[in-house]
């Protein structure tokens, strides 16, 4: 083993309070979901799946070693392109009302 | 003995070194060190999940765009979906998640039947999520909700009673996606499964140590990816318009 490699694994417990804290949080989806919130269901619906891909993101999948800063480029650039998918496809489909 | 060791100097110091790396079979001879291999494995792999969250992304935005279009028959379709199924189907993604991390924590402590035993349950809870959709697809099978000639979809009522007209043709589009995208989630899981169960038989003959288990983390990475696209999945397809 390498001397700069270091052990950036959390311990089990922590790991299982992660666990069930997307538990919880698929629970208070379901949950939402039979409260009408009118346009705001499928926003709150959206919030806490991002909440539940951030949780895993973080403390799931480690971005160890030293091209850390690179692996954040790679993944902000795939949004980054996600978006520009959705965006300019919605601008033409949700504009076309008009016609 | 002293004395020998530094008139030869630096040069042996060298060799020593490189011998001692030699040593270590995993690592390849174009890379500097075991850190440089395992950068580059997790960069490639990362390059990797970004192509697949494009390639879920097309379609999600294919969703986006057709619910907006035709959300009356996409809240219909939804109502045929079974919230019980999919939140189970959701919370065992979410433990096989947990299981997946506490393999690889293993791997990285060097405890090889905890790391077999973690692998073995991710692939059980892999199938346990195939098994149940593949309930939930016998059952749209049942229904003629299958996209095709036999596709049937007739009126839908709310909890209240109340009758909403649906263009079947249109809750149809709801189902063709709904099967599209489950359907790759789906192969994704078969593959995640024929790949923790490679790695079980390679961890079980003793190919992963402390200090290399690369494909361990890897291939947790592919699965927790697989795990969000579900995250997303869950309250797209089966919590539309859910409430009175």
């Amino acid at each position: 083993m390498s001397e700069h490699e270091e052990q950036t694994s959390h311990s089990q417990g922590f790991y299982l309070a992660i666990g069930a804290g997307l538990l919880i949080l698929t629970a208070t989806t379901v949950g939402a979901a039979f409260v009408n919130l009118g346009p705001f269901n499928p926003i709150i619906a959206l919030l806490i799946a991002t909440i539940k891909a951030t949780l895993v993101v973080l403390f799931f999948m480690h971005v160890k070693g030293a091209s850390e800063k690179l692996t954040g480029a790679v993944l902000v650039s795939g949004f980054f392109f996600l978006a520009i998918l959705i965006s300019l496809s919605l601008a033409d489909y949700l504009t076309r009302s008009w016609r | 003995m002293h004395d020998s060791q530094a008139t030869t100097g630096p040069a042996t110091t060298q060799v020593t070194t490189l011998e001692h790396e030699a040593h270590n079979p995993a690592l390849l001879h174009h890379f500097a060190d075991a850190q440089q291999q395992k950068d580059a494995a997790s960069l490639g792999m990362w390059l990797f999940l970004v192509t697949e969250i494009m390639f879920f992304g097309g379609m999600f935005c294919a969703y986006l765009v057709y619910r907006l279009a035709h959300f009356n028959a996409f809240a219909a379709g939804s109502q045929q979906l079974s919230i019980a199924l999919g939140a189970t189907n959701t919370a065992v993604l979410i433990i096989s998640s947990v299981t997946v991390v506490l393999a690889v924590k293993a791997a990285e402590a060097g405890k090889r039947r905890v790391l077999v035993s973690y692998l073995v349950v991710t692939v059980l809870l892999g199938m346990t999520f195939l098994v149940i959709k593949g309930f939930e697809y016998r059952e749209k099978f049942e229904k003629h909700h299958v996209p095709g000639p036999t596709f049937k979809f007739t009126d839908t009522f709310d909890d209240n009673g109340k009758q909403i007209p649906v263009n079947a043709k249109e809750a149809e589009l709801f189902f063709s996606l709904y099967f599209a995208m489950t359907g790759m989630h789906a192969l994704h899981m078969i593959i995640g499964c024929g790949l923790f169960s490679g790695l079980a038989v390679l961890a079980w003959k003793g190919r992963y140590s402390p200090g290399y288990f690369t494909p361990i983390e890897n291939a947790g990475l592919y699965w927790h990816l697989v795990d969000i696209i579900w995250i997303y999945l869950f309250p797209l397809l089966y919590l539309i318009s859910r409430h009175s």
